[in-house]
């Protein structure tokens, strides 16, 4: 069968049935369904900390300007290496081996620079006396959420990054495809949209506003 | 059989992901924004997860690429997950019986 014949065209010409139903690479197929089960996972994450919030009378809200500005950086830096990622993709379908790693290095760095951000304001918040089981501030609660939340997507932003090294290196080497490096961008582009939910939910509803 | 088939279809270059980029950062300015209106907390929950939804259906059509796929891989993903995120859902009225359970415990 040739590459022709699985291509995306609209109308039903293409239709292989129980074959290739998705005309998609296996691998790209197990990266969606991961994502799929992953997005669960913070759903249900996210579900805990908004039915924690509700039940409790006192829930705090410790975000001052500096916190959501940060915030907002936070997630200006993320969409920008979401961009590089998409650039990282073009590239390497291209077959621009160089400048595809040279955009995931970026991608990289904005993942890099996300963490230092996100690690800095978790610091700021300990050092106000937010710890997991206390706060100054209201609901003993909010600790537990806000770093278990924060804390998975973190961890998720640093799998991603040294996810992206080991495809960058394994792709200048030879042994990644372009199809490789587009299957770890649908991860990174995930991370991002993932913070495109925490972001609103969990800073812009608890803003100190005055 | 290649298995590379999954550029075929898509936008012609750059431009266009810039153009999503700049509509993704428009719509966090405005959720900030947002943020700092004193409105009801069910209004600005309302409006803040209509934003994010549709800066995550941005970010999935075309970042991810999932609009220039067949569409019977967006069928087999997205109903299953909405239906998972729907149900964990249900819990939620028992949160307010939590807090409503509250007050007349004192």
């Amino acid at each position: 069968m040739s590459e022709s014949d699985i291509t995306l065209k609209s109308g039903r010409a293409d239709w292989l049935g129980g074959e290739l139903p998705y005309a998609i690479p296996s691998k790209k197929l197990g990266m969606w369904l991961f994502i799929v089960s992953d997005s669960i996972t913070f759903g249900a994450v996210l579900v805990c900390y908004a039915y924690l919030r509700l039940a409790s009378p006192n829930w705090p809200t410790p975000f001052r300007l500096s916190s959501i500005v940060n915030g907002a950086i936070m997630t200006f830096v993320l969409l920008s290496s979401s961009v590089t990622m998409v650039a990282a993709v073009e590239a390497a379908k291209h077959g621009r081996i160089a400048a595809s790693v040279r955009w995931l290095s970026a991608t990289m760095l904005g993942g890099v620079v996300f963490d230092i951000l996100h690690i800095r304001e978790w610091l700021g918040l300990i050092h106000e006396g937010l710890r997991l089981y206390q706060n100054p501030w209201g609901s003993s609660l909010f600790g537990a959420a806000f770093f278990t939340l924060t804390g998975l997507h973190m961890t998720h932003v640093t799998v991603g990054v040294i996810y992206l090294a080991i495809v960058a290196i394994g792709f200048r080497r030879g042994k990644f495809t372009a199809d490789d490096v587009e299957i770890s961008g649908l991860y990174w582009h995930f991370v991002d949209l993932v913070w495109m939910f925490i972001f609103p939910l969990v800073y812009l509803l608890s803003a100190r506003i005055r | 059989m290649s298995a590379t088939t999954t550029h075929a279809g898509s936008p012609a270059g750059m431009s266009w992901f810039l153009k999503v980029w700049v509509i993704l950062l428009a719509l966090t300015a405005l959720e900030v924004f947002l943020a700092y209106e004193e409105l009801p907390l069910h209004v600005m929950l309302i409006l803040l997860m209509g934003i994010s939804m549709i800066k995550a259906a941005m970010i999935i059509a075309y970042f991810m690429h999932l609009r220039y796929e067949r569409t019977n891989l967006s069928w087999t993903l997205i109903p299953a997950m909405v239906f998972v995120l729907v149900m964990m859902s249900f819990f939620f009225p028992d949160s307010i019986r939590v807090e409503r359970l509250g007050q007349f415990l004192h």
